[in-house]
């Protein structure tokens, strides 16, 4: 990637690589700020949907993309803070507590995840956190005091100082707030000693240990904050849907989590939401132009699975930086326009570390 | 008595479904000792087998074992295939890319299936569908005799062809030393497709063993789920381990189906999966080993 020079030591963590990016965040959160006065209600629900995946992208993001441990189980995360914020919303909690309880409770969960799978690396990890995910979505259907079953859980109307989250509106503000405090709260870790620990586990966890990195804390301190910020997202889904079904936590929600990441980006916040934009708005973007393809493509059942396949086969093999990375060739290739030349972009090689004794 | 005989028809019930997820385990394995690779569409493979046996032999009237030798051998190439154009690009990245490209190109075979096959459960004749034996006071399917017997040979053929074939024995080399393979004049990448063909014709058995006793649907890869509990339990190198592992899935579960309330199947075997990666990662039947500096 281009890399950018820097003249002081405080440039290396500061919040914004330069001035130029403090401007245009701001007229982004501005333009996000008056979608809803400008589109319908329809394009602000899909946007608050993409707000809230993007909250659990972030939180899958620092496990995965900046720690290196792989989560096929965050859609149990995402249900539990979902049904912790609910079923203490209808015990009486006022919502702002219930928002942070729903985050440490989720969190607590993460560590208890995280204690046994500590010493597990790749594939063992991905199975293990599968079969967690398996048996906290089976609880959720079967624990019927609690989430209701399959009957469902409606979920009651948050209201914040007096003031009600109403509609879609309501939500999609909420979503945005909660998402720019999650993305600022991620900068900060990964800035930190914390995160800088994590990227070194990351990248070879023998040489992260030899400089004195206590690897079981770090991953656990990763585990907490990711499934931590995925509970925070889970209870602003439950507005979302307003309606809990226990079976909505299931693998193929986490197998969209990490989808969100990888297609996004792994390694860069900008993945994440990158990543959720295109997960959530896909199929909308199928809905919309399903009448006008040819041949009748449009009405194949399971057009969209296989295209979330694809698409998840195609940017691993031939762009495994993802839409962040391709962002970022653009953007080089834009910026020397008629001069640009291939190998003035920085390859990344990656190595797959071997579990062999050799 | 009747008890005895209970426990005794639902252990060998659950033998029967388990030697299925041997059958698939034993693709993952193959694959993994060769190329460090995991397999998540293993599963789906089984049922791309499946369904290519229903139409041949349903849907082109082929003869039963003519239609279900050739489905394998289809399937064989497939997963050579499937190894040349796609998986040997992403060799050298992190094995999480593999988890994923995997699951993405389950995705793509399910929804292959679907277009081709449709989203409806669809089933064929074959010699053995609803014929019992009776052994005393215990029926047994021949469904289920089928299953455990084909997965005998189908291990008799593989055991014969890795110790006694030339190329079985390069496989082996390959597995155990790259470098030192390709010095000795192995072509070690055809080989490794080769092995991902083995382990699609594999799956494809497991498939076809299973279409007597089930219905084929277009889901039914997520069995492939339960065979990596069985390849985990089996430690995952071992070839023996994932059949012993998957015999074992089998009977908890056809256990836990009979004595525990509805829907808790699912949660033992993935209890017992996270306690064997807890208590005993290296599986119940590896050997113990520790990675060098």
């Amino acid at each position: 990637m281009l890399q950018q020079l820097k003249t002081t030591y405080t440039q290396d963590i500061s919040l914004f690589a330069n001035r130029n990016a403090v401007i245009s965040y701001a007229v982004l959160i501005l333009a996000l700020l008056l979608v809803p006065a400008v589109l319908g209600e329809f394009y602000v629900g899909e946007l608050g949907g993409v707000f809230i995946f993007a909250i659990a992208g972030v939180g899958l993001m620092l496990l995965t993309g900046y720690t290196g441990l792989v989560n096929l189980g965050q859609a149990a995360f995402l249900g539990i803070g979902a049904y912790t914020n609910a079923v203490l919303m209808t015990k009486g909690v006022p919502f702002i507590f219930t928002l942070p309880l729903a985050g440490l409770v989720s969190a607590l969960f993460g560590v208890l995840l995280a204690i046994p799978t500590m010493r597990m690396t790749g594939f063992y990890l991905a199975i293990a956190t599968l079969a967690f995910g398996s048996i906290i979505g089976t609880v959720f259907q079967k624990w019927t005091s609690v989430t209701g079953g399959f009957d469902g859980f409606a979920v009651p109307t948050p209201s914040i100082f007096g003031f009600p989250i109403e509609g879609t509106n309501g939500v999609y503000y909420l979503s945005l707030l909660v998402l720019i405090f999650v993305i600022w709260l991620a900068i900060n870790i990964l800035r930190s000693p914390v995160g800088r620990a994590m990227v070194a586990i990351r990248d070879s966890e023998i040489s992260a240990q030899s400089m004195g990195i206590n690897l079981s804390l770090y991953k656990t301190i990763s585990f907490a904050t990711s499934s931590g910020i995925t509970g925070l997202a889970g209870a602003l889904f439950a507005h979302y849907v307003r309606f809990l079904a226990p079976d909505s936590f299931d693998i193929l929600l986490s197998i969209q989590f990490v989808t969100i990441i990888f297609v996004g980006g792994l390694g860069s916040l900008h993945g994440a939401i990158f990543g959720a934009m295109f997960v959530r708005l896909l199929p909308q973007f199928i809905a919309i132009v399903r009448d006008d393809l040819p041949f009748g493509i449009g009405r194949m059942p399971g057009l969209e699975p296989s295209l979330f396949g694809l698409v998840l086969v195609l940017v691993i093999l031939f762009e495994p930086l993802g839409m962040h990375g391709r962002w970022l060739k653009i953007k080089a290739w834009l910026k020397d326009f008629p001069l640009h030349r291939r190998s003035g972009i920085r390859r990344q090689k990656t190595y797959a570390r071997s579990e062999r004794l050799r | 008595m009747e008890d005895a005989a209970r426990l005794l028809q639902l252990v060998i019930n659950g033998a029967a479904g388990g030697c299925i997820y041997g059958v698939i385990a034993l693709g993952f394995v193959l694959i993994y000792k060769a190329s460090e690779m995991i397999n998540f569409a293993q599963g789906d493979l089984m049922m791309l087998g499946g369904f290519v046996a229903f139409s041949l032999i349903a849907g082109m009237g082929l003869n039963y074992w003519v239609g279900a030798a050739l489905a394998i051998a289809i399937m064989a190439v497939f997963g050579f295939l499937l190894d040349s154009v796609v998986l040997r690009r992403v060799i050298g990245q992190p094995q999480f890319a593999v988890i994923m490209l995997t699951l993405g190109l389950g995705f793509i075979f399910r929804a292959a299936a679907g277009i081709s096959f449709g989203y409806g459960s669809v089933t064929f004749v074959t010699p053995f569908t609803n014929k019992v034996e009776n052994f005393g006071d215990i029926a047994i399917g021949q469904d289920s005799l089928s299953i455990v017997f084909g997965t005998v040979v189908l291990c008799a053929v593989l055991y014969a062809f890795f110790s006694k074939t030339r190329i079985g024995i390069a496989m082996q080399a390959a597995s155990q030393n790259q470098l030192a393979a390709y010095c000795m004049g192995i072509p070690v990448r055809t080989i490794f497709s080769l092995i991902w063909g083995i382990s699609a014709a594999a799956s494809a058995v497991a498939g076809i063993l299973l279409a007597p006793s089930t219905v084929l649907d277009v889901n039914m890869g997520f069995l492939g789920f339960k065979a990596f509990a069985a390849a985990v339990l089996g430690g995952f190198g071992s070839i023996p381990g994932a059949l012993v592992g998957g015999v074992v899935i089998g009977i908890v579960e056809q256990l836990a189906g009979y004595y525990l309330p509805a829907g808790f199947q699912d949660v033992t075997w993935n209890s017992m999966l996270l306690l064997v990666l807890i208590v005993r990662p290296q599986g119940l039947f590896a050997e113990t080993q520790r990675k060098k500096v």
